[in-house]
């Protein structure tokens, strides 16, 4: 059994596996409740699990436990509470962008990554950086979505 | 609120095994009673409204069939001591804001805070039993005879008169406000609802007159009042179905035939002794499952494990299936006959056909389905069980267990936990059975969440394929005086119920049969009904020499649809049957339109009696600046061209109204479909939640945009196999796709009931962008998806 020493939404804490290729998806959720990243597709195509590791989104999913060992990951559910959101989940929760949000994570954080980057950045190019990568929203939320993160990118929650 | 009620029971859970198996004895889990004490009701209470307070003898709650008897206000609605409102609901949330409107119903018609009120819903024994959560009737259910609302007035007019009879008046001489009771002569004399119901229960029948609060005076319906859910799902707090974790769980993971129809020859559990987590094989006949201590050793031994399987069945072509269907043996029905119309249509000035394809789609829900059931003491009478699933019908997926485990049903609690969207019968329901019959294999809760091929392969009941053969005919001056539909369409099973597990995977594989319809003639209908709106919105509708209930003008028309034998699972996909009636209906009234020269609304406008419909259309015409003319519009044939579609519908004949403009671009090299803006119009009746409704409507449109341009469930009928096993293989629209401009306009009427939203937009996306397409292409697609590939040839066969 090896341990994996990761700081997950700004605590310091381990991840023990038998095997180095365990998801990373399945253990931040069985072994620190996390709730934010989700499991889709399994298969990187969908984005639920994405997860930010050293700042860049990655796939939960398929990312071995092993590949993030002293890696510092942030899930959604540290970037802020229902009680104090950060700035990008008070402009979901003002546009009111979603249906079930079982998506979240992926055009939150790839989101979020690419805007910080970038900040100022327009709605048209934050959906085509999305682009760049495979993310989906079954309930097709994208407008109200889109429009949360360019307010996210103007310095705006509303 | 359910967070809570979920943690109570995990910590429920956690009791001592005697203190347990004495509370299951007792019933099921945790008694009504519980809840209800905890909401602060208890028993006793009010007698008929009117007469004197009778206190009552205490009486248990706990109904040991495990039903919740919907006719008595208790059961929809509590009133504790310290003024907290508790209502019980069975429709579920599942993002579509419904809990949110909900909340709002109780806040409006008791006159309270909304933040004083507690939903919960959705959980066999606590919950009323109303069937599915399913089909834009939610609202129908909740705000009409015998539901939450007629509940919640009968409260409010009970404590009217208690109030009256403590102030010695009567009630109109009273006022409410905040929960509050008032003489409007003297408002310091006054009683909280708190006072006067006193914990207890109010003993009553729902009463069918009782007044509901006029539309024209809503101030908290009506308005856009954020959904109560949505700051957790934000903040990653929310806790969906897949979040559920039951102390000692254990996690399964189905192992699936490779091919439709294949039998269990041999399975092998050699293949996974010694692997990590000690990993149990369940057989049931033909279904097959693995059980792990975590996730990922129950899906390393899932794939180890070595299954000797049977051939599967044949499956036709899918190069020729549309022909296929056409040739198989069917049940017959008729939904319309005036008996003339075949001669109608010969004899007209001008007649038209076409033919229309949809094809099987997926509901490829986001999640891949996931459950936990925790299921004791094997089978028989003594044996019971929890199950936390995403189901859009707990009391249906409840009996239909109790039928596959061996175990009665008041036995069994199901417990509604929100999963992703669903879109219909996805695989929520068959995931519950794995998970359910693994832990009854094991005698440990067990988590289940699906891989996506089990999700795409099979898992879920696939939306229905059809064919749709139209004939109409015009007289001299263009009218239309004879409509003919045809069409041909298969099933497989469907939700599951009290006597047919098989209806979905789990429970076929697990040795129940999965039906399918029995050949049969066609009989004349009796009434009228357009529930799949095969009847086009032009007929009259008359039926058996009643009065017509259509919305149209036109007297001659047959309706006709034959149902043969799927070679897939089928169910509900969201606007299931309307959506592709509706594709073929509205693409054919717009060729006909064409071709006579006529502006697509104005030719529309001309045969529509229903002024709803004509309002809507009107308003969808008004907000896309539709330009009034012919359709095609005039091209150069060259990079991209334009074009403008639109569609309508009665949902269901009898549901909500709505128009869909669509603007699209079409690219003439690479056949590329770009929809560059839609515009909406709905009436539904008075409106709960304008934006909520705005945001359904749209990410309706918006998924039907997908399905019609890009989705379609592919096989290989060589090997027997659905080939359409993840989001590559079933592509649907993406980020980054162009998003178009989106408009809605919401048309409240508080003048009639209310009726349903939630599959007004995506029944007109097809139809719409269809005739955008044929607009600036002048070429007409008859078959979903809109593929660049049949764009081209399209464009290659005008040449």
């Amino acid at each position: 059994m090896a341990v994996y020493s990761v700081t997950v939404n700004g605590v310091k804490t381990s991840l023990t596996a038998d095997d180095p290729n365990t998801p990373l998806l399945y253990l931040l959720q069985e072994q620190l409740q996390l709730m934010g990243p989700k499991y889709g597709c399994g298969l990187g195509q969908c984005g639920a699990c994405t997860v930010l590791a050293n700042g860049q989104p990655i796939r939960s999913c398929i990312t071995a436990v092993a590949d993030v060992a002293g890696m510092t990951l942030l899930s959604i559910e540290g970037l802020g509470t229902t009680a104090n959101p950060h700035p990008l989940q008070q402009a979901f929760i003002s546009q009111q962008a979603m249906q079930c949000g079982y998506c979240l994570s992926g055009p939150m954080l790839y989101g979020k990554a690419f805007i910080d980057a970038n900040p100022g950045a327009t709605a048209d190019q934050i959906n085509a950086a999305l682009g760049q990568t495979q993310l989906i929203c079954r309930c097709n939320s994208y407008p109200r979505m889109l429009h949360a993160l360019a307010l996210y990118a103007q310095g705006k929650t509303a | 609120m359910r967070f809570e009620n979920l943690f109570r029971r995990l910590d429920e859970s956690r009791m001592t095994p005697e203190a347990k198996q004495a509370l299951e004895d007792s019933g099921f889990g945790a008694s009504r009673r519980d809840l209800l004490k905890s909401a602060g009701a208890l028993v006793v209470g009010f007698a008929a409204a009117g007469a004197s307070v009778t206190k009552l003898a205490a009486q248990s709650p706990i109904n040991p069939t495990g039903l919740v008897d919907a006719t008595k206000v208790d059961s929809w609605v509590s009133i504790a001591a310290d003024e907290s409102i508790t209502i019980y609901s069975g429709k579920c949330e599942f993002g579509q804001g419904f809990s949110t409107v909900q909340l709002q119903l109780a806040a409006e018609e008791l006159f309270v805070p909304m933040s004083r009120v507690k939903l919960i819903f959705c959980d066999t024994g606590y919950t009323p039993d109303q069937g599915v959560t399913s089909g834009s009737q939610s609202h129908i259910a909740e705000f009409g005879p015998g539901g939450l609302r007629q509940a919640l007035d009968t409260a409010r007019d009970a404590m009217l008169q208690l109030a009256a009879q403590w102030f010695d008046t009567t009630a109109d001489q009273l006022t409410i406000a905040n929960g509050v009771i008032s003489l409007k002569s003297d408002p310091t004399q006054n009683l909280s609802y708190g006072q006067i119901v006193q914990g207890e229960r109010f003993n009553l029948v729902l009463n069918s007159a009782a007044i509901p609060k006029d539309p024209h005076t809503y101030t908290v319906l009506g308005t856009s009042v954020p959904r109560v859910d949505i700051p957790a799902k934000a903040t990653g707090q929310f806790q969906y179905v897949q979040n559920v974790r039951v102390p000692g769980m254990l996690h399964g993971r189905p192992v699936r035939p490779p091919a439709i129809g294949a039998k269990v020859l041999n399975v092998d559990k050699s293949s996974v002794a010694g692997m990590p987590g000690n990993p149990q094989v369940v057989v049931v006949k033909d279904f097959v499952g693995v059980v792990a201590d975590t996730q990922w050793h129950a899906v390393q031994a899932a794939a180890a494990l070595n299954v000797t399987w049977s051939a599967g069945t044949p499956l036709p072509d899918q190069a020729s299936f549309y022909t296929w269907l056409t040739q198989q043996a069917s049940a017959d029905s008729l939904t319309l006959d005036s008996g003339d119309t075949a001669t109608i249509i010969s004899g007209a000035a001008k007649s038209f056909s076409a033919q229309y394809l949809h094809p099987y789609q997926m509901h490829a829900a986001m999640a891949s389905s996931c459950a936990v059931a925790d299921i004791r003491g094997g089978t028989g009478p003594k044996a019971y069980g929890r199950i936390w699933s995403a189901t859009q019908g707990v009391y249906p997926q409840r009996d239909s267990v109790a039928l596959l485990l061996g175990i009665p049903n008041a036995n069994i609690r199901v417990i509604f936990v929100e999963g992703s969207g669903c879109y219909g019968l996805n695989g929520n329901d068959s995931v519950s059975y794995d998970a359910a019959l693994m832990s009854q294999a094991v005698g440990k809760p067990v988590r289940v969440q699906w891989q996506r091929k089990d999700e795409n392969v099979m898992g879920e009941n696939y939306g229905a394929p059809y064919v749709i053969n139209l004939q109409a005919g015009v007289d001299a001056n263009g009218t239309l005086v004879g409509w003919n539909y045809e069409a041909w369409t298969a099933s497989r099973g469907n939700r599951p119920n009290a006597t047919t597990p098989g209806n979905i995977l789990t429970g076929f594989l697990a040795g129940y049969p999965s039906p399918v319809p029995t050949p049969a003639k066609a009989t004349q209908p009796t009434s009228y009904s357009n529930n799949g709106n095969s009847i086009c919105n032009y007929l009259a509708g008359s039926v058996a020499g009643k009065p017509a209930a259509g919305t149209g003008t036109v007297n001659s028309g047959k309706v006709l649809t034959h149902s043969v034998a799927s070679p897939f699972f089928t169910g509900p996909l969201r606007s299931p049957a309307r959506l592709q009636n509706t594709f073929a209906n509205e693409c054919f009234m717009d060729e006909i339109a064409a071709s006579l020269g006529q502006d697509p609304i104005q030719y529309r406008l001309r045969h529509l009696t229903d002024p709803r419909l004509i309002a809507v259309i009107n308003a969808a015409q008004q907000a896309s600046l539709w330009d009034t003319r012919p359709s095609p519009k005039s091209q150069i044939p060259f990079g991209a061209v334009s074009g403008r579609g639109m569609s309508c519908v009665l949902y269901e004949g009898n549901n909500g109204y709505s128009a869909l403009v669509a603007n699209v671009t079409v690219d003439l090299n690479t056949g590329i479909v770009t929809v560059t803006k839609l515009t909406a119009s709905v009436e539904s009746g008075p409106v709960s939640n304008p934006d909520g409704m705005i945001n359904q409507t749209e990410g309706g449109i918006l998924q039907s945009l997908s399905r019609c341009l890009m989705e379609q469930v592919n096989w290989n009928s060589s090997q027997g196999i659905i080939t359409s096993t993840d989001w590559n293989r079933y592509p649907v629209v993406q980020w980054g796709r162009p998003i178009p401009q989106m408009k809605t306009i919401v048309i409240n009427n508080p003048n009639v009931s209310q009726t349903g939203a939630g599959e007004l937009g995506i029944t007109l996306t097809p139809s719409a962008i269809g005739n955008a397409i044929f607009d600036a292409l002048g070429v007409r697609l008859r078959q979903i998806p809109y593929t660049p590939a049949s764009v081209l040839a399209a464009i290659a066969s005008k040449k």
